[in-house]
Parts: structure tokens; C-alpha cells; sequence
């Protein structure tokens, strides 16, 4: 087992130190837009800004300013304050719902993957179900019943990216079941649960942490198609979305009150499917040479 | 040939029936009792229990699906109990407004996409293609209704060519109605030409490379009918299939885009289905989009089969 174990890890290890000269400069600009804005978002609190929720009838669509740096939007509230505690909204639904996604599909796929036979066609069958459904009309019906809440939205969302990460890990799980570590793992008597644990998990991982990446981009996407149709977030909570639907009513006299959180998502969005596209290129290669 | 359609039919009806059920159990399971829905809060209780009983709403939930499935096999998918229109009337009203969006939206998307594509196959590599493949990435990072509101701020607000929002019927009046389409269409086409010029250049620099191609060449022919005659419809069997699930997926309406420009589709019929409550109209259309998605994908893999042979030779 030791020389199994050995070998996977120089697999893992060898080949992001070969090719980590290919990461352009574009990557890590938006690398380290993801970390302003991951940073900004947990001291949202910290930093040194006005109430987000704090109206001031006075000072309604106020241009930029010492006080307003961004301005106040309709109802006289600090655009940056929003913006930045949107930021909050956009990325905690936008990597928890596809955590959710993760583990289920990651499971599902793998295990459909392994075992293949009649479980296999009924996983995939059901996601095929799940996938018919519109869905955004089935997370607009949920959010409508079950209530606007952030939990809510996020539950919701994760369901509905399951089945794209129930194909990454059944597709990647499918050619590494024919692998010679994973027969000679079975050969030994290895039990069904060791082997998807402790040989196929670590390598189905990195295809799907990558594909993780191209989730949270579509997710962020998604919360804010829901909250600009003020089904999303329950106000007064900010968000992206519901900053830019907000912003929308107002596009004659201040169309920057749409214009600011509509570019901060396309940054955010963009450098979300930009990592991940240049991990994925990364990764591929190994995938096929395998 | 026969024995894969039969295949796919055999999958196609499992897929339908769980449909089906899952659509009803949604509509079932969400809160809210649909006998109090309709009476309004001040019913009585013996009010509801005598309407809970004329609609068969005590019954197990099993029996409810099944009297469900049986009523709409034959056709009645049910009545709204708000504004009075069967399920199939409100579709019937609301489908050729979805539909022309879609048509306009794949047909603009096509204009925009496939002649990049070409120009971007062309010369594979130069400046012009890594250009608009970085184009068509960023756009890809474009939500729709983000482009949306940049079209209407352009369009209608400063350069005041097109409305923002609204609807005339074509058979009113042709011209109007294009006018209305005109941005909501285009916003659709934003998203939908970036997957469009991807996929067709990458399958053009595939062809490109086929040995019949260098024949070709050594033959003497003129680039330009190289691309257009001989490596331009082998490569575009991706294409086909793309533009079938697009198809498939706008069916549904594109709900964004309907909401934001106020046009009477089919996205709009279930977010204010949702928004009144109207679990009958809701249960019906998701119903019916969701069939005609199904059925949209069974019909790019037969068009699939019979533009390449290798699938229906090959396991289906």
C-alpha cells in the first residue's frame, strides 16, 4: 500500500510544479481580486464604513463624495457600504450552495462511477429529471413557499447544482476505476469503502475542486438573477443582484447606482471563470494522459 | 437505426413519468393548502373541509397523482382557479411570444457567432481569433441581466431608438412588435454566442486538420472554399446540438429576460403563477416545459444519429 500511496502523491505534486510558470499575469490579477474580495467581505464589519441599511431621505442619489465614496443610492444609503456587505450576500450563497453540490454529486458520481450497473442508470436518470426542470422557476416556486431567506436560497441553489457535479465525479471516477492502483487495491481484498475513500477521493477531488470554482461563478450568477427579481436576499439585506434591480428603477437620473455593483459582479464572476478555466488547463492534461 | 430510437424512446418514457411526479410532489409538498388559497383566510373550517373534499384534496397523495396523470393523458391539465383559463389556453397565449423570442435570440446569436467562428478558424492562432476568444470568455462572465440593463440604459435611455419595455401582438402590428423584440432578443443573443463561436471554431480547427483537407489544398482550391464548402458542415454537428438544448432550454421562456422587457411568455406565466399562488397553472406549464425539454433533447440525439453514423452504430 505504501508504494500506491507513494506514487499518487508524486502524480499530484509533480505535475503543478512543472506547469505553474503558465499561470499568466491575468490569473493572478484575478487571483487577488478573489482575495480583495473574500477579504473585504469578512471585514465587512471591521472597515470603517457607514451603515448599509441607515437611510437619509436628505441625501437620496447623492453623487460621489469625501462622505459617500461611491455615492448614496434611493433611499440615501452608502453605495460602498452596500456594495461591500453585498459582497458578503454573493459569496457566502455563492460557495456554500455549490459545497452542497460537492458533496452530494461528488458522492453520487463517484459511487455511480464504482458500483455502475442499475444504480448507475438510476442516478443518472434522476439527474436527468432534475436537469428537465427550469431552473430557475423551480428555485423562484421554492423561495416563494418556503420563504425568502438566505439559508433558503442557498439550500435551494445547492440542489440544483448537483447533478453538473454528479457528472465531473462520475466521469472522472469512470476512467480511474480501470486504473492498476485501484485493481491491485481490490486484489489485495481492499473493502469497497477503502477504495473510493482512500484511492479514488483523493483523485476525484481535484477535478471537482476545480470545477468548484466554475460553480461558485455560475451560483454568484444565479443568486443575482434572483435577488434583481427581488426574490433573492429579503431586503433590507444588500446584495448584488437586488443593488443592480434597485439601480435598475433609477437608470435615467443615476445609472451608476446599477452600473457599481453590476461591474463588481462581472470582476467577481469573470475571476471566478478564469481561475478556474486556468486549473482546469492544468488539470486536463493529467486527465488525459492517464 | 430503429433499434437506437427504440432504445432512446424506452429511456425517454421513465424520464417523462418521474417528471411527472416530481413536478406534482413540488406543487403538493410546498406549504400552503390550496383549499384555503382559494377561500381566502376567513373560510371556515367546514367550508374548507367541504372544498377539500370536492377537490379531492383528503385523499392520499398517491391517488391524488394518479387522478392527476390520468386527467391530463387525456388532454385537461387543469383550470386556474384565478383568472378561469384552462392550462393549455394560458400556453396556447403565451407560447408564440416565447417562441419568437427564441427564434430571434438563436437566429441573432448564429449571425453573431458563426461568422466569428470562421473568422477566427481562418486564421487560428493570429491576433484576430485570440481577441475575440478572450471576447467571448469575458462574455461568457456577462448575466443577462446585466446586459439587459447596459442594452437599456444604450438603447432606450440615452439614444431613445428602441423601448425599453412592453408588447404589441405581430398580427397588430409587424413593425412594433419587431421593435419590442429587438433588445430582448439581443440580450439573449449576448449569451448565447459566446458557447456558439467556441464550439464551431474548435471543431473548424479539427476539420482543419483532416487529411482530406491537406487533399484539398493540394488540389489547388481556394482557401475560401476549403472553409465554406468542405470544413464547414462536417464541423458543425456540435453546433447542432448546442443550438437543439439552447432551444430546449428557452422553451421554459427566458424568465429573466420576459421580466425585464415585460413580455407576456411563458416565463412570465410562472413567475406570476408563483406569485398568486396559482399551484394549477404552476404544476401544468412546469409540467409542460419540462416535457418539452425532455422531448427537445430526444430530438437532438435522433438529429445527432442521423448526421453521424458512429452513434447509432456505437453504445447509445
Amino acid at each position: 500500500m505504501a508504494t500506491l500511496d507513494l506514487t499518487i502523491g508524486e502524480d499530484v505534486a509533480a505535475v503543478p510544479a512543472r506547469r505553474k510558470r503558465r499561470l499568466g499575469r491575468l490569473f493572478w490579477a484575478a487571483f487577488g481580486w478573489m482575495i480583495f474580495v473574500f477579504a473585504v467581505a469578512l471585514l465587512a464589519d471591521v472597515l470603517p464604513l457607514p451603515s448599509p441599511t441607515d437611510m437619509d431621505m436628505l441625501e437620496r442619489r447623492a453623487p460621489i463624495s469625501a462622505e459617500h465614496w461611491l455615492g448614496t443610492d434611493g433611499l440615501g444609503r452608502d453605495e460602498l457600504a452596500r456594495l461591500v456587505h453585498g459582497a458578503r450576500i454573493s459569496l457566502v450563497v455563492g460557495v456554500c450552495a455549490p459545497v452542497i453540490g460537492l458533496t452530494f454529486g461528488g458522492a453520487l458520481g463517484m459511487l455511480a462511477g464504482y458500483f455502475r450497473g442499475r444504480f448507475e442508470t438510476f442516478v443518472v436518470g434522476s439527474m436527468d429529471v432534475l436537469l428537465a426542470f427550469p431552473p430557475l422557476i423551480l428555485a423562484l416556486a421554492v423561495t416563494a413557499y418556503l420563504g425568502q431567506s438566505i439559508f433558503n436560497l442557498t439550500c435551494i441553489l445547492g440542489v440544483l447544482s448537483i447533478p453538473a457535479f454528479m457528472r465531473v465525479s462520475r466521469a472522472a471516477t469512470l476512467t480511474l476505476a480501470r486504473r492498476e492502483f485501484v485493481i491491485a487495491a481490490q486484489a489485495i481484498g481492499a473493502s469497497h469503502a477503502r477504495i473510493l475513500l482512500r484511492e479514488l477521493l483523493p483523485n476525484v477531488m481535484l477535478p471537482l475542486l476545480v470545477f468548484f470554482l466554475l460553480g461558485v461563478a455560475v451560483i454568484i450568477v444565479a443568486e443575482g438573477a434572483l435577488s434583481f427579481l427581488g426574490l433573492g436576499v429579503p431586503p433590507p439585506i444588500s446584495s448584488w443582484g437586488s443593488m443592480i434591480g434597485e439601480g435598475r428603477e433609477s437608470l435615467e437620473v443615476a445609472p451608476q447606482l446599477a452600473f457599481f455593483p453590476a461591474i463588481a459582479m462581472f470582476l467577481t464572476v469573470l475571476s471566478f471563470n478564469l481561475v478556474g478555466d486556468a486549473l482546469r488547463a492544468l488539470t486536463d492534461p493529467r486527465q488525459g494522459a492517464l | 437505426m430503429l433499434g437506437f430510437v427504440a432504445r432512446r424512446l424506452l429511456y425517454l418514457l421513465p424520464v417523462l413519468l418521474a417528471v411527472s411526479l416530481l413536478t406534482f410532489l413540488i406543487a403538493s409538498l410546498l406549504p400552503g393548502d390550496l383549499a384555503y388559497v382559494i377561500l381566502g383566510d376567513q373560510a371556515t373550517p367546514e367550508k374548507v373541509e367541504a372544498l377539500r373534499h370536492d377537490m379531492g384534496l383528503d385523499q392520499p397523495i398517491l391517488i391524488r397523482y394518479l387522478g392527476w396523470l390520468g386527467h391530463i393523458l387525456q388532454g385537461d391539465f387543469g383550470r386556474s382557479f384565478r383568472t378561469g383559463q384552462t392550462v393549455l389556453q394560458a400556453v396556447g397565449e403565451r407560447l408564440p411570444v416565447s417562441l419568437e423570442l427564441m427564434i430571434l435570440a438563436e437566429f441573432l446569436g448564429l449571425l453573431i457567432g458563426v461568422p466569428l467562428a470562421i473568422a477566427c478558424a481562418a486564421k487560428a492562432g493570429g491576433a484576430f481569433d485570440r481577441f475575440m476568444t478572450s471576447t467571448a470568455f469575458g462574455m461568457l462572465s456577462v448575466p443577462t441581466f446585466l446586459s439587459a440593463i447596459l442594452l437599456i440604459y444604450l438603447f432606450a435611455v440615452e439614444l431613445h431608438w428602441l423601448p425599453a419595455t412592453g408588447y404589441v401582438p405581430l398580427s397588430e402590428d409587424p413593425i412594433g412588435n419587431l421593435r419590442f423584440f429587438v433588445l430582448p432578443a439581443l440580450t439573449l443573443a449576448l449569451a448565447e454566442w459566446p458557447g456558439i463561436m467556441r464550439v464551431l471554431r474548435s471543431d473548424l480547427i479539427t476539420t482543419l486538420q483532416e487529411d482530406y483537407i491537406a487533399l484539398a489544398r493540394a488540389k489547388g482550391l481556394t482557401p475560401r472554399r476549403i472553409l465554406f464548402v468542405h470544413a464547414l458542415k462536417p464541423s458543425s454537428l456540435t453546433l447542432v446540438t448546442i443550438t437543439g438544448i439552447n432551444i430546449g432550454r428557452l422553451i421554459g421562456g427566458a424568465v429573466i429576460v420576459e421580466t425585464i422587457f415585460a413580455l407576456p411568455g411563458i416565463g412570465r406565466l410562472l413567475v406570476s403563477a408563483i406569485g398568486t399562488r396559482d399551484l394549477i397553472i404552476l404544476q401544468g406549464v412546469v409540467l409542460l416545459v419540462a416535457a418539452g425539454f425532455v422531448i427537445m433533447n430526444f430530438v437532438v440525439d435522433m438529429l445527432y444519429a442521423v448526421l453521424d453514423p458512429r452513434i447509432r452504430h456505437g453504445h447509445a
